[in-house]
C-alpha cells in the first residue's frame, strides 16, 4: 500500500510525543517528580492520562479485529475493559490512594509488613508488565509492516526506542501530559473516520452487514494468507491454506468460510446458546471475570492513582476515566461491523487486527479523503502503542529501580528504564505468532488472579496475613501463569483443556481468593498488629486529616 | 490563640522596625490591647473523638469498623447490581435464544445492549457510587466532629 500520508503522520505523532516529553523534562527535578509527578496533577488531566495509557493496541486495533472475526460474543472485551474501572472505583481507588504507597510492592509492605511478599509482588509486576509490553511492540511492528511495507522489526524497535528514551529522560510528569494528549488523539483518530465510514455506508445504499447469502467481495481482491486455516468455498470444496498462499477473488464472489472464525452470519450475529456449546458460555464468563477484575491489578493502571492529591479525588478521577473509556469503546464496534462489508478479505488472510487501519482506504477509496483518514488512524494506532508502552515501562522501571536495583535515584530510574524496555524489545523480536488480543487477555487473567485478591482483601479484610497473601498470589497467579505458558508455548489443545487454559480466569480467580482466605484464617496469629491503624488510614475521610 | 504581632501588644514600642510590610502606622492611641491568658479550647469533644480514632480505643475501633462495613456494603450492593444487570446477559441469551434475535431499531438486542447501552449503565453506577460513598464519609465526619449527635 502506498499512502504518502501515513509515514508523516506517524513521524508527527512520535515527534509530538517526544516534544511534550522534553517539555515535561524541564519540570521534572526530583525522584518524586519522576515517579508520581509530585502528586500535583489535576483530576481531569489525570483521567485523560489514565485513559490514554489504558487504551492500548488491543483496544485500538484488537477489539475491532475480534468483532470482525467472532461477532457479538467478543463485545464482552470492550464492556469488560470499561467495567474494570468500575470494579477499581468500587473496591480500590480511594483506599489505595490514601495508603500512600508508590507502587504495588509498597502496598504489600505497608499493609502486611513483609519484605518477602514485597519481593513476590515485584516479580509479578515485572511479569505482567512484560507480558503486556510484548504484544504492544508486536502490534507496532505489524501495523508499520501493513501500512508501509517496512520489515517487521522496524516498528517494534522504533516504538521500544522512543518510549524508553522518553520515559528515561522525562519520567512520569512528562508522561502525564503525553498520555492526556494521546487519549484525545486516539479518540479523534477513531471517531472522525467512523463518521466518514458511516456516511459512506449510507451513500452505498446501506449494504446489509449480514446478507442472506453470506459476506461477499465488493471488488476484485487478491488475498495473501497470513495464518494457517481451512477454507470452505461456496461450492462445498474445502481447501487448506498456508501463510504466503495467494487467492484471487472476483467482485461479487462469496467469502469462503474460514475455520476458527464466525463466517456464518448467524454465528456472528447471535450470542452462544445453551446446549450448543457450554464451553463458549464458560469462556464468556471467564473473559468477563478477567477483564472486570484484572484492570485493578495492572501495574501501569495502579501507579497512576498515586498522582491524585487525595482519596476523594482518586475516586472522581476514576469516574471520569470510566466515562472517557466508555466513550471510546463505542467506536471499535463500528469498525468491526463495517469491516464485514468492506474488508472481508481480512477474514481469509487472518489479518483481522488490521481492520481499523485498512478500513478507511477500503471503504472510501484511494482519494485524498481516504488517504488522509487512513493516515489519521495510523497516527492513532501509534499513539496507542506509544502511550500504553510508556505507562507500562514507567511502572516496571519504577519497581525495578526501587526493589531490584535498590536505590531511588534518578540515575537508577534511568538505568531501570533501559532494562525494563530492552527485555520486551528482545522478546518481541524473537517470539512471533502471539495474537495481540489473546496475550492482553492473558495478562488480565494473571492480574485478576494475583493482585486483585491481594488488593481487595488487603483493603477490606482485617484478617489477611502475609502468609495467606503470598499463598494466594502464588497459587492463583501461578496457575494463571501456567495457563499462559501452556497457551503460548505448549502444544495445541482442544476441548475443555483448551478452554480452561485459554480463558483461565473463571477458575484461577476463585482459587486465588479461596487460598488467600483459607491460609490467612489458618495463620491468624501472623495478622499485623497495626491493622487497626492501617484500616483507619485507608478508609478515614480525607477531610478529617487525622 | 496567641496574637503576638498585634500593634499595641507587648513590645510594640521597641520592636516596631522589624515589621517587613510598611503598613501605615496606627494612630498614637492603640485602639485596643488584647491579652491572651490561656487558649480557649473549642471543639474539645471532636478532639477527643479524633484521639479515640488515632489511639485505637474500643470506641474509635468500632467507629472505623462501622465506616468500613458501610463502604464495603455499598460497593458489594452496586457490584451485585452490575453482576445481575450485565453478568446475567450471557446466561439469558443462552437459555432464551429468541431474546437474542429480537431487533430494536433495526439492531439485534445483544448488539444494542452490549455495544451501546452497557457503557452508560456502568457510568451511572459509578456516579451513584461516588455520591453514596462521599455521603458515607460525610456521615462519618459529622459523627467525629459532633459526637453528641
Amino acid at each position: 500500500m502506498s499512502n504518502g500520508y501515513v509515514v508523516p503522520a506517524i513521524v508527527a505523532v512520535t515527534l509530538v510525543t517526544v516534544g511534550i516529553g522534553f517539555y515535561g523534562l524541564r519540570l521534572a527535578r526530583t525522584t518524586s517528580d519522576f515517579l508520581v509527578a509530585s502528586r500535583t496533577v489535576s483530576p481531569t488531566w489525570n483521567a485523560a492520562a489514565i485513559g490514554g495509557e489504558y487504551l492500548s493496541a488491543a483496544s485500538f486495533l484488537g477489539v475491532a479485529g475480534l468483532i470482525l472475526k467472532y461477532g457479538v460474543d467478543v463485545l464482552w472485551y470492550p464492556v469488560g475493559f470499561a467495567a474494570g474501572y468500575l470494579a477499581l472505583l468500587l473496591f480500590v481507588a480511594a483506599p489505595l490512594r490514601r495508603s500512600g504507597a508508590f507502587t504495588l510492592p509498597d502496598f504489600c509492605e505497608l499493609r502486611l509488613g513483609s519484605r518477602r511478599l514485597r519481593t513476590l509482588a515485584t516479580v509479578f509486576v515485572i511479569f505482567i508488565g512484560w507480558l503486556y509490553l510484548v504484544p504492544q511492540l508486536q502490534g507496532a511492528g505489524l501495523t508499520l509492516a501493513t501500512l508501509t511495507g517496512s520489515p517487521y522489526p522496524v516498528g517494534a524497535l522504533l516504538v521500544a526506542a522512543v518510549v524508553t528514551a522518553n520515559v528515561a529522560l522525562g519520567g512520569m510528569r512528562a508522561i502525564t501530559f503525553v498520555q492526556a494528549f494521546q487519549y484525545w488523539l486516539k479518540l479523534t483518530a477513531l471517531a472522525v473516520p467512523a463518521i466518514f465510514l458511516a456516511l459512506q455506508w449510507q451513500a452505498d445504499a446501506r449494504p446489509a452487514v449480514t446478507p442472506p447469502d453470506g459476506p461477499a467481495f465488493r471488488t476484485a481482491t487478491t488475498v495473501v494468507v497470513e495464518h494457517h486455516a481451512a477454507l470452505t468455498f461456496a461450492d462445498g470444496t474445502i481447501r487448506e491454506v498456508r501463510p504466503g498462499d495467494r487467492l484471487d477473488f472476483a467482485a461479487g464472489d462469496p467469502v469462503p468460510e474460514v475455520s476458527g472464525t464466525a463466517t456464518k452470519a448467524i454465528d456472528w450475529l447471535l450470542p452462544d446458546t445453551a446446549g450448543n456449546d457450554d464451553r463458549g458460555l464458560f469462556g464468556t464468563y471467564s473473559l468477563i471475570l478477567a477483564t472486570f477484575l484484572g484492570t485493578m491489578g495492572l501495574p501501569h493502571v495502579l501507579v497512576r492513582f498515586y498522582t491524585n492529591p487525595d482519596g476523594a479525588s482518586a475516586r472522581r478521577t476514576t469516574l471520569v476515566v470510566l466515562a472517557l473509556v466508555g466513550l471510546f469503546y463505542l467506536l471499535p464496534t463500528i469498525y468491526g461491523v463495517l469491516g464485514r462489508i468492506y474488508t472481508p478479505q481480512l477474514l481469509v488472510s487472518g489479518q483481522t487486527d488490521a481492520v481499523v487501519v485498512l478500513l478507511p482506504g477500503a471503504a472510501l477509496g484511494d482519494g485524498t479523503t481516504g488517504r488522509l483518514l487512513a493516515a489519521l488512524v495510523a497516527a492513532g494506532a501509534f499513539a496507542a502503542f506509544l502511550s500504553t508502552s510508556s505507562g507500562l515501562l514507567t511502572s516496571v522501571a519504577g519497581v525495578i529501580s526501587t526493589d531490584v536495583l535498590g536505590h531511588g535515584s534518578v540515575r537508577g530510574f534511568r538505568l531501570a528504564t533501559v532494562i525494563a524496555g530492552g527485555v520486551p524489545a528482545v522478546l518481541a523480536l524473537n517470539v512471533s505468532g502471539l495474537d495481540v488480543s489473546q496475550v492482553v487477555g492473558l495478562a488480565f487473567a494473571v492480574a485478576a488472579s494475583s493482585f486483585c485478591p491481594l488488593l481487595v482483601l488487603g483493603i477490606w479484610w482485617r484478617g489477611l496475613t502475609d502468609l495467606g497473601a503470598a499463598a494466594g498470589v502464588l497459587v492463583g497467579g501461578g496457575a494463571a501463569i501456567a495457563a499462559v505458558l501452556v497457551t503460548v508455548l505448549g502444544p495445541p489443545l482442544s476441548g475443555w483443556p483448551a478452554t480452561l487454559t485459554a480463558q483461565p480466569a473463571a477458575w484461577t480467580v476463585p482459587l486465588a481468593f479461596t487460598v488467600m482466605i483459607a491460609v490467612s484464617a489458618a495463620s491468624r496469629r501472623r495478622a499485623p498488629a497495626d491493622v487497626g491503624a492501617t484500616m483507619l488510614r485507608l478508609h478515614a475521610p480525607d477531610s478529617l486529616r487525622l | 490563640m496567641a496574637v503576638p504581632d498585634e500593634p499595641g501588644g507587648p513590645g510594640w514600642e521597641t520592636t516596631a522596625p522589624a515589621a517587613p510590610v510598611p503598613a501605615p502606622r496606627p494612630p498614637a492611641a492603640p485602639a485596643r490591647t488584647r491579652i491572651v491568658l490561656a487558649e480557649v479550647r473549642r471543639g474539645s469533644r471532636a478532639d477527643r473523638t479524633r484521639s479515640e480514632l488515632t489511639q485505637q480505643t474500643r470506641i474509635g475501633d468500632t467507629l472505623v469498623r462501622g465506616l468500613v462495613r458501610a463502604q464495603l456494603a455499598l460497593a458489594l450492593r452496586l457490584s451485585l447490581l452490575v453482576l445481575i444487570g450485565l453478568g446475567g446477559l450471557p446466561w439469558l441469551f443462552a437459555i432464551a435464544p429468541s431474546l437474542g434475535r429480537t431487533t430494536v431499531l433495526g439492531v439485534t438486542l445483544p448488539w444494542l445492549l452490549l455495544g451501546v447501552v452497557s457503557f452508560p449503565f456502568l457510568i451511572v453506577v459509578g456516579w451513584a457510587y461516588v455520591r453514596l460513598a462521599e455521603r458515607n464519609e460525610q456521615d462519618f465526619t459529622d459523627l467525629v466532629q459532633r459526637p453528641e449527635r
